[in-house]
């Protein structure tokens, strides 16, 4: 069933003695939203700008819908760009610049004025044509981007961080836009950004790189829930990591000491682990429940006492000390009440509680 | 914004409403300390319009150059222009107005002529000096990665010598034994030497186009380095060759440092005197020699002003001409 429409093989893209992207092998679905997802200087542009053409990889071939692109001159690639900052061409109306790459399409006048009015009416700016570049904002400017590329109808729609320009409330509407789009015309999208809150909210799939090196590719769900690595663990949201031993297995549960937590039962997690082997327990910062008497359990429960708290609107970040821990643990509560006031008591003794299947277990080396 | 028109208002208002209050209190003030209070009142609100007005602080900011404008510039001109009204009666003028100049500089063919054939001469060397300018242009921007600094000294380094020197290089270059005509013999191409080097409009072209090459190529190599690269890649990525990207993107956008090079130019050269009458012979003669001969040997200042005038004119009507025709030229290829 695989349908790949990009495929990475054993690519690798090395500038003098910096290696930029190592030895990346993997395939992207037809009509998949697939981002990048990585800190900046991770490679997540370089590899897209070699599916683009405008970097040649220096080991391995890009494959774009069963095509060999090595030796495919940019202009001749069936995909198109979305550039960070754009790229309108200043010279041009918001219609020449949707029309710049029609040139060769062989279309009449009023068929091409046709394909435009469509793109302007899908981009949701009808009656902006025009308009020079220069009297348009960021958000209009980058859906002109848009339209300019998927007016060439190509098999994917390559996006170099496009929302990085604009401010919080712009992004998150543009967000929405952007998968309505992708979702209405079907086009792969591919996707880049060093935004983790972006890439979960607009990805089927996404790949998370560090380094040079892809280093997990799953859906957000799966990386949020069940991440594979201590890295993609820290780098998607935030959790806490608590140091632990093996201590039973069986199919469905595990058991693990830990010097801070006593003792853990997991439940559902598919880390593959052995008895006596080293993990890190890794729990959600809202997937633990403070508790304000004794519980009076030992299994899944930690006592300590409330640190500093920050109020964010919605939730309320705490952290709370453990004993033989120097770090704070981080503690995420939902603001369902408009009035909490007993929880930002520093000092105060705070149990904490979490469901064995909120936990996930990860290998330590 | 009515924010930003109600605030000056605001702080005059808030200025002034302590003198006055201060005026009324203490109404026993002596009437030279209540003068010197409002002098000084005076003075602060004049700095205070200062600024507050742009207009003012421009051209306060202007007005050195506008005093040399004024008086070196359009003074100047202003006589030239009523000079050209003028008649020369030996050494003296005859200051009653008159179209005389004018009717002779058109009923004697030889002037126009000559005024056409130096619109001729320039306006090759504009071309000439352009379309080799944008390659080197061209070259500095998009291919030298470090110490473009250094290309653009190197392109000035002409200029550290003296203008006639490089128009007598140029005579050692193109002479009857000149460089080219011995190197071209000595390698056996030629038997007798070349004469159509020299002293003819070829030689003031090639001449004034080295000369004016870095009037062009800086102007053009800031244009083109503003160029935003990833308009390129767009190009590229909607499906044009690097030719077409380049008639599309990279040309229209280093117009203005075309415009700017081709004025820079063509303007200067087409009254240029010193070229023509060192390496332009009979054939190469243009019209700043002839109003240098005006206004020299020939003694007659009311016709080199009409001349002058009228070449003026020429000038900025084929100035206006050539920005239409750009003009019109970057809505075509775009």
């Amino acid at each position: 069933m695989s349908d790949a429409i990009i495929s990475f093989q054993g690519v690798s893209k090395h500038f003098g003695s910096v290696k930029a992207v190592e030895n990346a092998s993997f395939d992207i679905q037809r009509g998949e939203f697939f981002s990048l997802l990585g800190p900046s200087g991770c490679g997540k542009t370089t590899l897209l700008r070699m599916v683009a053409g405008f970097e040649i990889p220096s080991a391995g071939e890009i494959m774009i819908d069963g095509q060999p692109m090595s030796a495919t001159p940019p202009n001749h690639r069936p995909v198109n760009m979305v550039f960070q900052n754009y790229a309108i061409f200043p010279h041009l109306d918001v219609r020449n610049n949707i029309a710049f790459g029609m040139r060769k399409a062989g279309l009449t006048r009023t068929e091409l004025d046709k394909r435009i009015d469509e793109a302007l009416e899908l981009i949701k700016l009808p009656g902006y044509g025009k308009r020079g570049a220069d009297e348009l904002s960021g958000g209009q400017r980058q859906r002109v981007a848009l339209a300019r590329a998927l007016i060439k109808q190509p098999k994917v729609l390559l996006l170099d961080e496009p929302l990085g320009a604009l401010d919080k409330k712009l992004r998150e509407q543009m967000q929405i836009e952007l998968r309505q789009l992708q979702q209405q015309i079907g086009i792969t999208f591919l996707f880049v950004t060093h935004d983790q809150e972006e890439a979960l909210t607009l990805s089927d799939q996404i790949a998370v790189m560090s380094e040079g090196e892809v280093m997990e590719i799953a859906s957000p769900g799966q990386l949020y829930e069940s991440p594979g690595s201590r890295f993609v663990a820290d780098f998607i949201g935030s959790m806490n990591f608590f140091e632990g031993e093996i201590s039973a297995s069986t199919d469905s549960a595990v058991t693990v000491q830990t010097p801070v937590l006593g003792e853990v039962k997991v439940t559902g997690s598919d880390a593959g682990v052995s008895t006596g082997q080293q993990v890190w327990v890794a729990i959600r910062p809202e997937k633990m429940q403070p508790v304000f008497s004794d519980p009076g359990e030992s299994v899944n429960t930690a006592g300590g006492t409330m640190g500093v708290s920050a109020y964010l609107g919605d939730r309320s970040h705490f952290y709370v000390h453990l004993p033989q821990r120097e770090d704070p643990v981080l503690v995420a509560l939902q603001n369902l009440e408009r009035s909490m006031t007993h929880l930002h008591k520093p000092s105060q003794p705070v149990w904490l509680q979490w469901a064995s299947d909120a936990v996930v277990v990860l290998p330590r080396d | 914004m009515p924010g930003e028109a109600s605030s000056p208002g605001i702080m005059l208002l808030a200025y002034h409403l302590p003198n006055r209050l201060l005026g009324l209190s203490k109404q026993n003030l002596s009437l030279m300390s209540r003068t010197a209070m409002s002098l000084q009142s005076f003075g602060s609100t004049i700095r205070r319009r200062f600024l507050e007005s742009e207009a003012l602080r421009g051209f306060g900011l202007l007005s050195p150059t506008l005093l040399a404008m004024v008086f070196g510039l359009a003074m100047p001109l202003l006589i030239l222009f009523t000079l050209s009204f003028w008649l020369q009666d030996y050494v003296d003028f005859i200051k009653t107005f008159s179209w005389k100049n004018y009717s002779d500089f058109f009923a004697k063919p030889i002037y126009g002529m000559i005024l056409i054939k130096s619109i001729k001469i320039s306006g090759v060397v504009t071309l000439a000096t352009v379309l080799l300018a944008y390659p080197m242009a061209y070259f500095i921007a998009f291919r030298v990665q470090k110490n473009k600094l250094v290309w653009l000294i190197l392109i000035t380094v002409p200029f550290w010598t003296s203008y006639l020197l490089r128009v007598f290089a140029w005579k050692v270059m193109l002479g009857y034994n000149g460089v080219v005509n011995s190197g071209l013999k000595s390698i056996g191409l030629i038997s007798e030497p070349l004469e159509f080097l020299l002293y003819n409009p070829f030689a003031v072209t090639i001449t004034l186009a080295h000369a004016w090459a870095a009037f062009a190529i800086l102007p053009i190599y800031v244009s083109l380095e503003k160029i935003d690269r990833s308009l390129l890649e767009a190009a590229r990525d909607l499906g044009e060759n690097a030719f077409m990207s380049f008639v599309r993107v990279t040309l229209p956008l280093s117009m203005p440092g075309v415009i700017a090079a081709s004025l820079l130019v063509f303007i200067p050269t087409v009254g240029d005197y010193v070229t023509p009458s060192l390496v332009g012979g009979p054939s190469g003669i243009m019209i700043g020699n002839i109003i240098q001969s005006m206004f020299g040997k020939a003694f007659n200042w009311p016709l080199g002003a009409a001349i002058s005038v009228m070449s003026m004119l020429t000038v900025t009507a084929m100035i206006c001409l050539f920005l239409w025709g750009t003009h019109r030229f970057r809505r075509k290829i775009a």
